[in-house]
Order: structure tokens, then sequence, then C-alpha cells
């Protein structure tokens, strides 16, 4: 029995399994952790690719990448 | 939960691993330190949200698949038992006991009243002690590999031995009834090499496809010394891991069930194969075999701080599979040898096939932890490796065995295989650009972009006021 049917503190509590809203939607819950999961790494591997682009192309401009390797702090545009 | 010494005993168990689970967490506030301290000053940021990030990535893939798979795959692939998969209706992600739980009736048709008994109060907290040996797993390779690899590669691996190999391994080896346990007696109390070979043979695959640091080595061959920029930050680093390894211990165990076989009881604490131990024990060689370690290497280092402090972590390692049982002075000894042979080891396989492993964690937990089950094998030889009547006894050979399929099998070769194909698709290494000049320009480039425009709408608003020209 879950705490939603159950609605209140006063009876068995041995009776009360499951405390969280929704009992049921498991398999749904557990099918969107997969894709926040998937999706993460996806974004991630696109933010991190455009970042060492924009680096890249940061150190090729002005002298920067000579600059940057005499220990001058160099920074990109965001 | 209907009478007081029953309901005790659960909650007591419940608060046991909760400790341990905070304990741990020192092991990763040290590892983010140890790494940090380790990293030169144009990589900090960087080295630190690669340590950092394997906390949730690790976290959300244990709860999705890591749980179910120590419970589910004991039986190995077709080597013990009949092979197959075992049911684990508490442990799939999908469970209702996966979640806040009173330990009543259960409403999924998959539970028995006795599943939710018995596991409603203590899956949450037995899944994130092994959770954060999971952590441990994913950092150890973490680094070894600072200051070049792309963090997005790095994740990928990190998850594979966290979330996948390593718990693996503990289904075969570190399972009451592990396959491992019952045909080689394999014996590895406190994770040698279920975490620590697996973890240090992981590091040596992926180092092997990563290279090692621009300048690393000179053009005829021999290294460089690239010394860790903050020792204090180092030493506090390990001062921690060494704190949260504490907690690793006590979780290791189970706290207190009844251990007679037949007639009568004996409530006692046991290692996690259901034999019987004492917290006392393995405090008494936790202690010595770090003093073995700190001692040892202390002299093979010439007192070399960084290598001092990683001898005792590395002596704990040596001797952690045996130290249920070992006599104080045994894990002294032991604790004493090991990181001496792994110091060594550590230059010569540097020199030798030019691996780069920025902070000795192949040494230390791979060669560490490859040692500490053979050295069990050979100490503990005769020993029953379980309370259950057919497994066979703890020999050398079985040991060793084990050890090969910690390092190599589930260590090394799933992360070659891995980072080949990182490498082979061009996303394993940072651009080498980035790498001479630092990898904290793209972290710090946002934080003093607007810091700088702070400064001057500051100096605007003092002008406005007249209190500058």
């Amino acid at each position: 029995m879950t705490l939603e049917e159950v609605g209140s503190w006063g009876g068995n509590i041995a009776d009360i399994g499951p405390l969280y809203p929704m009992v049921g939607s498991e398999g749904i819950l557990v099918l969107l952790g997969f894709v926040f999961w998937i999706g993460w790494h996806i974004l991630q591997f696109r933010m991190e690719s455009v970042n060492y682009q924009d680096d890249v192309q940061t150190m090729k401009e002005n002298g920067n990448f000579a600059r940057a390797l005499n220990g001058e702090r160099i920074l990109r545009p965001m | 939960m209907d009478t007081e010494i029953g309901s005790l005993t659960i909650i007591f168990t419940e608060f046991y691993y909760w400790i341990t689970v905070v304990l741990m967490f020192f092991i990763h506030v040290g590892f983010c330190m140890y790494e940090v301290g380790s990293s030169r000053q144009k990589n900090h940021m960087h080295t630190l949200m690669k340590n950092t990030m394997v906390i949730p990535l690790v976290t959300l893939t244990f709860f999705l698949f890591g749980w179910w798979i120590y419970f589910a795959l004991p039986n190995g692939p077709g080597l013990g038992g009949d092979g197959s998969i075992l049911d684990a209706p508490w442990a799939t992600p999908w469970s209702e006991l996966m979640g806040a739980h009173l330990g009543g009736p259960p409403v999924s048709g998959e539970l028995t009243a006795d599943d939710t008994a018995s596991w409603a109060r203590i899956n949450g907290v037995f899944w994130a002690a092994f959770l954060l040996f999971s952590w441990t797993a994913g950092s150890i390779v973490s680094g070894a590999v600072i200051e070049r690899v792309r963090s997005g590669a790095f994740w990928l691996i990190a998850v594979m031995v966290g979330s996948c190999t390593w718990i693996i391994d503990a289904a075969w080896g570190w399972h009451p009834n592990g396959w491992m346990v019952e045909q080689l007696g394999y014996h590895d109390a406190y994770a040698s090499g279920v975490i620590h070979a697996i973890a240090g043979g992981a590091a040596l695959a992926v180092l092997i496809n990563l290279g090692p640091r621009i300048g690393k080595f000179r053009a005829d061959g021999t290294p460089r010394n690239i010394v860790p920029h903050n020792p204090w930050l180092v030493t506090i680093g390990l001062f921690l891991i060494y704190t949260g390894f504490w907690g690793f211990y006590v979780a290791c165990n189970i706290p207190i069930i009844d251990v007679q076989s037949g007639d009568g009881v004996y409530y006692s604490a046991t290692n996690i194969y259901l034999t019987p131990t004492t917290l006392s024990a393995i405090t008494f060689n936790f202690l010595l075999s770090l003093s073995g370690g700190l001692l040892a290497t202390y002299i093979v280092s010439r007192g070399d701080a960084f290598w001092t402090y990683s001898g005792g972590l590395c002596g704990v390692i040596g001797a952690s599979a045996g130290n249920d049982l070992y006599h104080p002075i045994q894990a002294l000894i032991i604790g004493a040898v090991v990181p001496v042979i792994c110091y060594k080891l550590h230059y010569w396989v540097e020199r030798r096939f030019k691996i780069d492993d920025a902070v000795g964690a192949v040494a230390v937990h791979g060669y560490g932890g490859f040692l500490g089950v053979v050295i069990a094998g050979f100490m503990l030889w005769g020993y029953p490796s379980s309370p259950t009547e057919g497994y066979a006894a703890i020999t050398p050979w079985g040991n060793f065995i084990g050890a090969v399929i910690m390092f190599g099998v589930l260590g090394f070769i799933p992360a070659y295989v891995l980072s080949a194909i990182l490498k082979a698709v061009g996303v394993l290494r940072i651009p080498r650009e980035i790498e001479l000049v630092g990898l904290d320009l793209s972290e710090y480039a946002g934080r003093y972009m607007a810091e700088e425009d702070v400064h001057k709408a500051e100096l605007e608003e003092a002008r406005a006021a007249g209190w500058l020209r």
C-alpha cells in the first residue's frame, strides 16, 4: 500500500510501502534518467568541442599564443 | 519493525552504513585537493572539474544499472553456477525499493513481503556505500591522466569503470556467492584487487593510448619530473583520503548478523564474504599497514613527501586483501614491502615504456592492489574463503588468477578498448596548443571577463561620485 492510498499517518504504519508520489511511474522515471544521462554527455561533448575551437582560434590571433606561452593571461571573448 | 531489539538492529545497520558514506566522502575531497595540488597552475580548474563531475555521473549511472549488476551477475559469464543472471528485484532502477519506502507489503508483483521488510531501510545506504567505492574507482583513473585528457572522454571511461567493470568484478569476487569465491577461493576483504587493481589497470590502459604530457620526456627519452605545484594541498588531500579510508574499511563489513551455523546463535560483524571479523581487527591492521607504508617509503624515496604519503596509502592497499585476518605486524611488513616494490616499478615503467602517470596511481593502486591480492593468497593459504560448505579454500593460485582478472581482464582490457576508440575518433586528448598554454583558458574566460567588467563599473561609480578623477 502506498502513502497516497493511505492518505494519513493515522493508520497502521506497517502497511505502508512506497512513500514517493506517483507510484507505478517508475519505468518512465528510469527512462527519463537514461535520457538525462545520455543527453548530458552529448551536450557536454558539443560544449567542449566549441570551447576548444574558440580557444585555438583565440591563440591564433594577435600573437596571443606567444604571449600566453610567456605567462601572460589571455582571455577569449565569451 | 515490531520488536524493539529487531528495530534497533535494523536502524543501527542503516545508521552504520550512512556514517561510512559520510566518512568516504572525504576520499573525494582528498582526491580533488590532491589532483589540484599535483597539477600545474594553468590547469587547476580543469583538473578540479574533471574529478568533481565523476560524482554526479557515476551516481546516476550506478542508480540506473550499477547496483543491479552487483546482485545479478555473481555467476559470471557461464563460469559458475548455471551461468544465469540472478533475479534482484530490489536493485532494478524501477524497483519501489530504490526509493523512499517503509517496508510494508509490496505494490509491485516482482517483490515479496520479505524483500520489502529486508531491504526498505538498508537498500539506500548500502547502495550509497557501494556508490562511494564506485566514485573511488573512477577517481583513481582521474589522477593519472591529468593535464591532457579531454574531460568528456574521461567521464565516459569513469562511468565504465565506476558503474560497470568494477561492479562486475565485485559481483564475481566480492559477493558472498560470487563465482570467484566459490571456485577460486578468492579473498580480497578490503578490495585490494576489487577496487584498486582494476582502477590501476584501467589507468595504465588509458595512459598508453593517451601518451605523456608535452615536455615529460626529453629527446633522449629520459623523464623530467613535473613536480606538484602545491605540496601542502597534496598533503592535506592524502590525509583526507586516509580519513575516508576508515569509512571505506567499515563499509566493507556487515555490522551485525548471526554467524553461527547449526545450533545456537552468535552475532558478529563479518567481512563481505560473511566470515566473522571485528572492527578492532581491521583497526589494528589499517594503522599498522599505513605505518609500514609511510616508514618504508620515506626511506626508499629519500624523504620525498609526495611518495611518502602515497606509500602510506599503498601500504594500506597492499595489505587490504587480508586485513581482516592478518596479525598487525604482518600487516606492517606487507604494508612496507608492497609500496617499495611499487615505487621501483613506477620509475622502471616510466623509463622503459614512457608512461606518464602524473600521480603514481598505477603504481599505488594498480601494482599495489595486484600484489596485495597475490600476497593474501600465500598468507591465508588454506583458510576457508566462505562460510558456505563446498566453496574453495584460499590459495596462492586462486588469488593470483583473481588478481589477473581484476587488473587485466576487467581493468586493463575494457579501458584500453574504450580509450582506443576515443583516440581513433579524435576526442581522447586535448588540442596541443591548449595543452601548451593551459587548460584553464576556457574555464577562466567567463569569470575574468566578468571581473574586469565589474572593476570598470566600480571605477565609473567612483568617478561619478567625485572620489576619483
